[in-house]
């Protein structure tokens, strides 16, 4: 029954960790210098009409608690706001902007992810060797790299190449089907190489480490004197333990998955949640901000309880 | 005994006593890695401190034409505002490095002293403090600072405040496993056996011990800082008077440098950022090698054996 037990844990803490991002984007937007009201009056030419109603939409008159309650009242249902600078809802925005995020960063950080566990690997088992600098520096260096930087040293590589601006061709109206999924995917291909290239780095570092840990179990003595071949070792005894902290690693880098498309959607002019980040700063939305901040902060919540899943299957500890 | 070690061929044990120093030259041995990452800082350590003597132009002057390209007085070109780019990559790296310092500082204050509290007290105070972290561990450090950023306006204390104050959680659960071996061995209970209060056991007897990794950490968050600071200078979240190396970025980036095909006005900096994120890592990285035994053995050999196969046996029998 342990296993039960921890799934109840983490399907908590999940829940409980929601809970706290839902009030850090309470507290943290009524805690703007100035009260919430004059900053409504920053909207670019709102009417006071305008102004009269989202007052009252957001309850501005009522005492804090009460407003709290209003605000988890309306988030329930799915409100997030109206923006400033477009003056429609948050939310309607943010999931089409979401549809757009979504493959491009799950294209990166998979083939982030497939590179760093080969390096990773390599490097751990033939550590000291030529290979294994060669892979760790590499690796260090591009861990190094400002994100937006090496966005636009691809931009200036591939200027010519690839298409570099937005998910789409604006001029190719009426083409068929495959040819517009193929000019989708063409424009894909720099951002989620950047996105690759920035995690991949500490992703093999991360392998490489677990990696090296394992290595040095009795476990790994053991199958080695029962004559077992090199690559199997690896395979079936190394990389399978490694995997567990490898899993929570990558998991709280998640973070860094999103810094990075904030950072990568503003270089590629991506439409994406990322850039409704960006917008949102330049323009003080706040309400988009608000909601950008929220979705971001939930989609990494929700990967980090994926990575609790996962890690249920791969440890058969906790499930006995 | 001293004339045996005086025979040629037999060399005498020195006796091992450890030392502060002893642990520095534990990491730079066998490393050398730690050796080139320790020199990058000093490099830029120095440049930082020395900008504004050797820096050959001024940054507020405007030199030449927009985007000027190398010359022999200009090494990297001008930027989108004719400003000579060494002076303002030198300047750069003045308030890169003291964004990056100041942040560590702040998330080491604040992590280390969770990860004290929680870590030598233990039970109550360690369950809620460690809950806390979780929490921050899981939520997104860079919208978490763009949106705090946003909300208080763009000031070089502001950046150095939220960048330090979201990096504490990675130091808090690090130390705070530390302290909780440490708080277990002999002499930290003789110490409260005899009568010593938890200052002096802490600054006296613990601190000591997790200094070396506490270092390490330092020197990891300044790299994730110094990361940080060119996100939020790229995103327009800097002081924009302040000329970082994340607002050399910025400033390229806005006014068409990859058009204009100025590509001195960006590689430079990316550079500079990268070279002093690598000093840190490989200096940290490895003073926590050195400190952790487990990475020392592994089992499984570098080199392949080959074995002549038997006679009348299969080629691929092993």
């Amino acid at each position: 029954m342990r296993g039960a037990d921890y799934l109840l844990k983490r399907t908590l803490f999940a829940l409980v960790t929601v809970f706290v991002a839902v009030t850090l984007n309470f507290v943290l937007f009524r805690a703007l210098p100035g009260d919430a009201v004059s900053n409504l009056s920053h909207v670019p030419h709102a009417t006071p009409a305008l102004r009269l109603a989202l007052q009252k939409e957001f309850g501005l008159d009522k005492p804090m608690w009460e407003q709290y309650l209003l605000y988890l009242k309306e988030l329930s249902r799915g409100n997030l706001g109206v923006s400033f600078a477009t003056q429609q809802p948050v939310w309607s925005q943010l999931r089409s902007k979401l549809a757009n995020t979504i493959p491009m960063v799950a294209l990166g950080t998979a083939v982030a992810i497939i590179i760093g566990i080969g390096t990773g690997v390599l490097s751990a088992w033939r550590r000291g060797t030529v290979t294994d600098h060669i892979s760790t520096n590499t690796a260090i260096a591009f861990y190094a790299f400002p994100t937006q930087w090496l966005g636009l040293m691809l931009l200036i590589l591939f200027a010519g190449v690839l298409p570099s601006v937005g998910m789409h061709d604006p001029f190719i109206v009426g083409a068929g089907f495959w040819a517009s999924k193929l000019d989708a995917l063409k424009h894909m291909v720099l951002p989620a190489a950047t996105l690759a290239l920035t995690l991949y780095g500490e992703f093999t570092l991360v392998v490489r480490s677990s990696m090296l840990e394992t290595m040095g179990e009795d476990y790994v003595l053991t199958a080695r004197a029962k004559g077992m071949k090199s690559w199997t070792i690896v395979r079936t005894h190394a990389l399978r333990n490694a995997m567990l902290p490898t899993t929570t690693l990558i998991a709280l880098s998640l973070g860094y998955v999103v810094a990075g498309t904030i950072l990568i959607e503003t270089v590629f002019s991506w439409p994406g949640v990322g850039q409704s980040v960006y917008n949102s700063v330049i323009n003080r939305d706040y309400p988009m901000l608000q909601g950008a901040f929220l979705v971001l902060t939930l989609s990494v919540v929700f990967f980090n309880f994926v990575a609790d899943l996962l890690y249920f299957r791969l440890d058969p500890r906790i499930s006995a | 005994m001293s004339a045996i070690a005086n025979e040629p061929g037999i060399v005498a044990d020195a006796p091992r006593k450890r030392s502060r120093g002893g642990l520095v030259w534990d990491v730079i041995k066998g490393r050398p890695s730690a050796a080139v990452g320790a020199v990058i800082m000093g490099i830029f350590l120095f440049i930082a401190i020395f900008a504004g003597v050797i820096a050959p132009y001024s940054v507020h002057t405007q030199v030449g034409p927009v985007y000027g390209v190398p010359s022999a007085q200009h090494w990297l070109g001008l930027d989108d505002g004719g400003i000579d780019m060494v002076s303002l990559l030198l300047q750069g790296a003045r308030v890169s490095l003291i964004v990056g310092f100041a942040a560590a500082f702040v998330a080491t204050v604040v992590g280390g002293g969770v990860g004290m509290i929680a870590g030598y007290f233990g039970g109550k105070p360690e369950s809620v403090l460690m809950r806390i972290t979780d929490y921050f561990l899981v939520i997104p450090d860079v919208p978490l600072m763009i949106v705090i950023a946003t909300l208080w306006g763009p000031s070089l204390s502001h950046v150095i405040f939220v960048i330090g104050l979201l990096l504490w959680t990675t130091t808090a659960r690090i130390i705070r496993a530390q302290v909780k071996s440490v708080r277990e061995r002999v002499y930290v209970k003789r110490a409260r056996a005899m009568g010593a209060s938890h200052w002096r056991i802490v600054f006296r007897h613990v601190l000591p011990q997790i200094a070396p990794l506490l270092v390490a950490n330092v020197v990891l968050t300044v790299a994730v800082a110094i990361f940080d600071e060119t996100a939020l200078a790229f995103l327009g979240l800097s002081d924009p008077t302040a000329v970082s190396w994340g607002s050399i970025i910025e400033h390229a980036f806005l006014r068409q440098a990859i058009s204009t095909g100025a590509w001195w006005a960006i590689v430079p900096p990316g550079i500079c950022v990268a070279l002093v994120i690598m000093g840190c890592y490989l200096v940290g990285q490895a003073i926590e090698d050195a400190l952790n035994p487990r990475l020392k053995v592994a089992h499984l050999s570098v080199r392949g054996f080959r074995l002549r196969p038997l006679v009348g046996m299969d080629k691929d029998t092993l």
